[in-house]
């Protein structure tokens, strides 16, 4: 009697357990999927069946004129240049960085951590015009290169917690077990906690790709030259210029989110992994 | 001989090793703070100095703090100060306990838990911006069916959009923005959960805990380390975030949605009023700071031994 009380009550958490994934997974995929669905859907059928959950017929015929007609594919291989850029010199810098502050016992660490911190504060708004006006003078408005220095800059501070957070997973009994065997530190780094850390700084590459893949207003005031605007920009002023083409809209806004989409899936798994083995901390 | 070359090599080394100790992680973190200090410590003090200008056409002249006085009496700043507390407070709120939540859900295994967690993490590889344009399209009666459905259970008495309401406006970008912000939480937290070492748990189970207060007792204070870090970091980046509700609303219908990020970016890049937008940015940068020292202090009082 008792048992089979409890054995229903059982049943109905692990309904309820799986009745709230279901729900979580709807939400997240649900305005994705909305895109998609309306990108494939044929322009003369878009106000008669904008809003059932499957058109009656699909056409890829969005997706072939974005590519061919519009300038999105050179805005892809832009956006594609500076977040593959950000991203490998961000984790380069990062990895040292959070290095030093996991291995090394030194004086003004504390601060070190705290000026990271602090920079995270700093609002984005605040710091466009000053680096709009100094970016001007060198020469580095409507470059590619421009793009990439501040999107580094932005990312280090958090890309250095996650890499901090990697490092600490890794025992360092190991290394010091190589350092006795008359390793210096260096080789040490090399051969055993680098590999070790692999997964983390990809799990902070895929961060970082996101992260910069994303921004919109930075290159939204440095870039106007057509042939440097990235995917964020070019969608923008795509959007503003065919307001109410919401077919070639949709299929811009899915291949946008292909590449980040991809990047990611594979890389959320190190992201929980690494952490978890340095135990986030500040 | 040899004892002796062996000795004056181990008399020199030492400080000569010493220096190069003390060196060594400043090596390796100056390409960070290089960096950080040319593009983001100096831009962010130029930009204290604009606060102090007042900006024409052509020209610049030093102003003190006329325009901090300004702001004073300034009720779009109210307004928007009002609305970045509630913008910031209710992303916050629901982005925390909705990620906790999933977090808990895929720290237990289940069926299927691989692909699961790695569907409901794809929000955060969206653009920003992009999530705001989606939820933006979902809210539009002709291409999106959330009008549709809100009308369906009579919470609408026809299909509109809620951006276009100013009594409503403001859940729009707070939606996409709990959309797009779950998966920080939940890979945070999920993260801190799968450290927690298994043996607390059945330690507390043999004492006779309920699943309950094996969650309070155990779960949370191993979580609040990362709760606080993770709370913190979100709030000032929520607070800051301008290009999403821009691209939802652009701060409209009047001004209803007007976080204090998105009237900068009006004020200097749309009214072109370089000076006022530095002093806004200034007085925002002041409350963020004031606010992460205030949960630092507090974090360092509830947990003394832990280090910074």
């Amino acid at each position: 009697m008792i048992a089979g009380r409890s054995a229903v009550r059982r049943g109905l958490a692990e309904a309820g357990v799986y009745g709230a994934i279901a729900l979580y997974v709807g939400f997240a995929l649900f305005p994705i999927y909305w895109t998609l669905k309306i990108s494939v859907t044929p322009g003369e059928l878009l106000y008669r069946e904008g809003i059932t959950a499957w058109p009656s017929s699909t056409t890829l015929a969005n997706y072939g004129r974005v590519l061919s007609e519009t300038d999105f594919p050179h805005y892809f291989l832009n956006s594609v240049t500076v977040s593959v850029g950000t991203a490998v010199i961000v984790t380069l810098i990062a990895s040292a960085a959070g290095y030093a502050l996991s291995r090394f016992r030194f004086q003004g660490k504390a601060t070190v951590g705290f000026l990271l911190l602090l920079t995270q504060t700093f609002p984005l708004v605040m710091v466009i015009p000053p680096i709009y006006r100094v970016m001007g003078q060198i020469g580095l408005t409507d470059s590619l290169i421009g793009l990439i220095i501040i999107y580094t800059a932005f990312n280090i501070a958090f890309a250095t917690f996650l890499m901090r957070s990697f490092f600490d997973g890794v025992p360092r009994e190991l290394e010091d077990a190589a350092m006795i065997d008359g390793c210096t530190r260096f080789t040490a780094l090399r051969r055993i906690v680098l590999p070790l850390t692999l997964p983390g700084m990809g799990a902070t590459l895929g961060f970082v790709f996101t992260a910069a893949w994303s921004e919109l207003l930075f290159a939204l005031m440095l870039i106007n030259q057509e042939s440097k605007k990235t995917f964020a920009v070019g969608l923008l002023t795509f959007i503003g210029k065919f307001a109410v083409d919401w077919g070639q809209m949709m299929a811009a806004s899915v291949l946008a989110l292909i590449p980040v989409c991809i990047f990611f899936a594979f890389l959320q798994r190190y992201l929980v992994t690494g952490l978890t083995a340095g135990a986030v901390r500040g | 001989m040899v004892a002796i070359s062996s000795l004056t090599s181990d008399v020199r080394s030492p400080p000569r090793r010493r220096l190069g100790d003390l060196l060594e992680p400043w090596f390796y973190l100056s390409p960070a703070l290089v960096m950080i200090a040319l593009v983001l410590v100096v831009p962010v003090i130029i930009g204290i100095g604009y606060s102090l200008r007042k900006f024409s056409a052509f020209r610049s002249e030093f102003v003190g703090l006329e325009q901090y006085q300004t702001m004073l009496s300034d009720p779009e700043l109210r307004l928007a100060l009002w609305n970045t507390v509630l913008w910031t407070a209710g992303s916050v709120f629901f982005q925390f306990f909705l990620g906790l939540g999933l977090a808990l859900l895929l720290n237990r295994p289940f069926f299927g838990r691989r692909v699961v967690q790695a569907l409901v993490f794809l929000p955060w590889a969206v653009p920003t911006f992009l999530s705001g344009l989606t939820w933006a399209w979902l809210f539009n009666p002709v291409v999106g069916p959330v009008p549709h459905w809100l009308h369906a259970v009579g919470l609408m008495s026809e299909p509109r959009n809620i951006l276009s309401d100013p009594a409503t406006a403001m859940w729009g970008p707070i939606i996409a923005n709990v959309w797009f912000g779950i998966p920080f939480f939940a890979i945070t937290l999920l993260a801190a959960l799968k450290s927690i070492p298994g043996e607390l748990y059945e330690a507390a189970a043999i004492d006779g805990a309920s699943a309950w207060q094996g969650f309070t007792k155990v779960t949370l204070p191993f979580l609040a380390s990362t709760i606080a870090i993770t709370v913190m970091l979100r709030t000032i980046w929520i607070a800051t975030l301008a290009d999403l509700i821009y691209v939802m609303t652009a701060g409209g219908p009047a001004g209803s949605t007007e976080t204090v990020a998105t009237y900068i970016y009006v004020t200097a890049f749309k009214s072109l009023d370089k000076g006022y937008a530095s002093a806004v940015a200034s007085l925002l940068l002041v409350l963020l700071v004031l606010y992460a020292a205030g949960l630092l202090y507090m974090r360092r009082r509830a947990t003394p031994e832990a280090e910074a």
